[in-house]
C-alpha cells in the first residue's frame, strides 16, 4: 500500500491532464467530422443526380419508349416492366417468407433440421446478388424455359429478397406476446385459427414494414437482371408474365454505359424516377410502422 | 354452467359438424406440412445455387484444366487463337477494389459508429439515422452512376494521369456503399456494452476518449470485427459499381490508376455480350461465380464465428 502510493507521482499526473483533455477534444472533433462527412456525401450524391436529371424529367420522358435519339427517349417500358416484375415478386416472396417465418416460430421443433434452415437463411442473405443471377439463368431461363420473361426475373428476385422477408417476419411474429395466443386457445381456437386470426393480424405491421424495405431492394437490384439477360432496349409492354420486358435499373444501366453525355442525363432522370419510387415506398413503411405497430 | 346448456348449444353442433366433415382436423394437419415445404424453399435455393455452380463449373473444367484456372497468369477468354483462363487477374482486380473500399469505409464507419454511440446528442442521432438508412437503401446502380460521372471526373482533375476507368473511383464508392453497414452493426455492438463499465472507467478518472478506446471499444471488438468482415464480403460481391466505373481489362498489375476487371464485372461483361449458350466463355462465368461464392461464404461464416466465439456476455 505504501509502495503504491509512492509510485503515483501527482505532479506528473497533473502535468499530463491538459494533453489528455486536448486528445479527448481532438478525437471528439474527428468523430463528429466523420458523421458530417457521411451526411455531406449523401447530400452531394442526391444534389448531383437531381441537378443532372431534373431538366430531362418531363411528361414525354415518362410516356415515351426507349429511343436511339436521346431527346425522344423515355422510360415507359421500364416503369411498367418494373411494375410487372413486382406483381410476381410481391405475392411469391410474401407467401414464402411469411410461411417460412410462421413455420419456424410457431411449428418447428428445436432440432437439427430447424437449425439447418435457420443457418441456411442467414448464409443465403450474404450470397452476392450476381450469384442469384446465375441461379436464375440456369434454373428459370434454361431449365424451365422461361427465357428473359417477367416470370423468370420475378422468381429470381423473390428468392433474392426471401431471407430479408423471413427474418423481418420472424421478428414480428416473435414480438406477439404469448398471452394473446393463450387467450385464443382458451376460447377453444385451434392452432391454425390462432395463427390466422390472432398472431398474423398483430404481426402484420411489422411484417409489412420489413417486406416493403425488401421490395425496394428488389426494385433497385440490377446485377441479377443483367445476368438473366433482361434486354435494355424494349419498345413494347409485356402482355403476360411470360413476355420479355425491361426494368428501371436495366434502362438506367444501359444509358449509363453509353459514352455520349446526353444519355448520362437520361440516366440521371431515370434515377430520379427510381429514387422517387423508393422514397415513396419507404415513407409508406415508416407510416405503417408509426401508425399500426403495436407495442406490448 | 350446467352441462346441459353446452350440449344443446347450436355452436357446438356446428363445430361437431365441421369436425366430422374433417375440415378443421385435416387443416390442422396439412398446414404445418405446407408451411414446412415453404421453409424448405430457402434450403432448396441454397442447394440450387450450389448444384448449379458445381455442375456448370464441372463442364467448364472439362475444357479448361483446374491447374490452368488456378496458375495461369492471364485471363484472355475472348482471344480466338490463344484463349487463357487464369483467375489471378480477376482475383487481383477484386482485391484492389476491396482494399480501397475497406480503407475508405472502415475508418469513417467506425468513427461514425463511435460518435453515434458515445458522443452524439439525441438530436444528431435522430438526424443521422435516416441519413444512414437512405445511404444503405440507394441502389448500387445509382452509386455506379455517381462513381462514373462525378467521382472519376473529380479525381481526374486532381490527378490527370488517372484513366477514365480505374480502381480508385469505384473502390471509394464501394466504400461509401458499405459505410452504413459498418456503422449500424458496430453501433449495435458498442451500445450492447453495459453502461456500468463506462461509469467505472469514468469514475477512475479516464477521459471520454480513454474510456471509449480502452473500455468500450475492446468490449465491443467481436461485434465490430464481424461487421467489418461482413462489409468486406459485401464489397467482394459488389457488381454494378465496378462494372460501370472499373472498366473491363483483366490485369494482374497492382496499378490502381488503370482499367481493371473484377470477378463480378467479368460475369456482367459476358452476360451483356453475345457469348452463346454452351461455349467455354458461357461456362466460365459459373467457374468465376463459384469462386466468388466460396469467398463470400467463407467471409460470412468467419463473421458468424467471430461474433459467436468472442461474444462477451454481460
Amino acid at each position: 500500500m505504501e509502495n503504491a502510493q509512492k509510485s503515483i507521482r501527482t505532479d506528473e499526473m497533473i502535468k499530463k491532464i491538459p494533453v489528455r483533455l486536448l486528445k479527448n477534444k481532438l478525437y471528439k472533433g474527428l468523430f463528429f467530422f466523420a458523421a458530417v462527412f457521411t451526411f455531406v456525401l449523401l447530400v452531394v450524391l442526391l444534389a448531383r443526380i437531381f441537378s443532372q436529371g431534373a431538366a430531362h424529367l418531363s411528361w414525354d420522358f415518362l410516356q415515351n419508349f426507349a429511343s436511339r435519339r436521346p431527346e425522344q427517349a423515355g422510360i415507359k417500358a421500364a416503369v411498367i416492366g418494373t411494375l410487372w416484375m413486382m406483381a410476381v415478386v410481391v405475392p411469391v416472396s410474401l407467401l414464402l417468407g411469411v410461411g417460412t417465418a410462421i413455420y419456424l416460430e410457431e411449428y418447428a421443433k428445436q432440432n437439427r433440421i430447424t437449425r439447418l434452415i435457420q443457418m441456411n437463411i442467414s448464409n443465403l442473405a450474404g450470397v452476392p446478388s450476381v450469384v442469384f443471377g446465375l441461379l436464375g439463368l440456369t434454373i428459370f431461363v434454361r431449365v424451365l424455359f422461361l427465357g428473359n420473361s417477367v416470370l423468370a426475373a420475378g422468381l429470381t428476385m423473390s428468392l433474392l429478397i426471401l431471407p430479408v422477408i423471413i427474418v423481418a417476419s420472424q421478428e414480428a411474429v416473435r414480438a406477439v406476446p404469448k398471452e394473446l395466443r393463450e387467450a385464443s386457445y382458451g376460447l377453444g381456437a385451434t392452432k391454425w385459427q390462432t395463427i390466422l386470426r390472432v398472431v398474423l393480424p398483430s404481426a402484420l405491421a411489422g411484417i409489412l414494414t420489413g417486406s416493403i424495405l425488401a421490395f425496394s431492394r428488389a426494385i433497385g437490384e440490377t446485377a441479377p437482371l443483367v445476368v438473366i439477360g433482361i434486354p435494355a432496349f424494349v419498345a413494347f409492354l409485356p402482355k403476360s408474365v411470360f413476355d420479355p420486358f425491361t426494368a428501371l435499373p436495366m434502362q438506367i444501366y444501359n444509358w449509363t454505359s453509353r459514352p455520349q453525355e446526353e444519355f448520362h442525363f437520361l440516366a440521371a432522370a431515370g434515377i430520379i424516377v427510381l429514387l422517387v419510387i423508393l422514397i415513396l415506398m419507404n415513407s409508406v413503411a415508416v407510416w405503417i410502422r408509426n401508425r399500426y405497430e403495436k407495442k406490448y | 354452467m350446467k352441462t346441459n346448456d353446452k350440449q344443446n348449444s347450436p355452436l357446438k353442433s356446428l363445430l361437431e359438424k365441421k369436425y366430422k366433415s374433417g375440415f378443421l382436423g385435416r387443416g390442422e394437419k396439412v398446414i404445418p406440412i405446407l408451411l414446412f415445404l415453404m421453409a424448405a424453399v430457402s434450403v432448396m435455393t441454397t442447394a440450387g445455387i450450389v448444384i448449379t455452380l458445381i455442375v456448370e463449373t464441372f463442364t467448364f473444367f472439362k475444357e479448361i484444366s483446374l491447374t490452368e484456372f488456378l496458375t495461369a497468369k492471364e485471363w484472355y477468354p475472348f482471344s480466338e487463337s490463344a484463349a487463357s483462363y487464369g483467375i489471378l487477374p480477376l482475383f487481383v482486380g477484386t482485391l484492389k477494389i476491396t482494399l480501397i473500399a475497406s480503407l475508405t469505409a472502415v475508418p469513417i464507419g467506425l468513427a461514425v459508429a463511435i460518435y453515434l454511440s458515445e458522443y452524439a446528442p439525441e438530436t444528431v442521432r435522430k438526424l443521422m439515422k435516416p441519413v444512414l438508412e437512405v445511404l444503405a437503401g440507394v441502389p448500387t446502380i445509382v452509386y455506379g452512376f455517381f462513381a462514373l460521372t462525378f467521382v472519376t471526373p473529380m479525381l481526374r482533375t486532381m490527378f490527370p494521369s488517372l484513366e477514365m476507368f480505374n480502381a480508385i473511383s469505384p473502390g471509394i464508392v464501394v466504400g461509401m456503399m458499405i459505410i452504413p453497414m459498418i456503422v449500424s452493426l458496430s453501433e449495435d455492438a458498442l451500445s450492447s456494452v453495459p453502461d456500468s463499465m463506462r461509469h467505472g472507467a469514468l469514475a477512475l478518472g479516464a477521459t471520454k476518449w480513454e474510456m471509449t478506446w480502452r473500455v468500450a471499444f475492446p468490449a465491443a471488438l467481436s461485434g465490430i470485427t464481424a461487421s467489418i468482415v461482413l462489409a468486406i464480403s459485401r464489397a467482394i460481391g459488389e457488381t454494378m459499381i465496378v462494372s460501370i466505373a472499373g472498366g473491363s481489362t483483366p490485369t494482374a498489375s497492382l496499378d490502381l490508376t488503370a482499367s481493371l476487371q473484377t470477378m463480378t464485372s467479368y460475369i456482367v461483361q459476358v452476360s451483356t455480350g453475345d457469348a452463346g449458350f454452351g461455349t467455354t466463355i458461357y461456362y466460365s462465368i459459373y467457374a468465376v461465380g463459384f469462386t466468388l461464392f466460396l469467398f463470400t461464404l467463407a467471409m460470412n461464416m468467419l463473421a458468424q464465428r467471430i461474433s459467436r466465439r468472442f461474444r462477451e456476455e454481460y
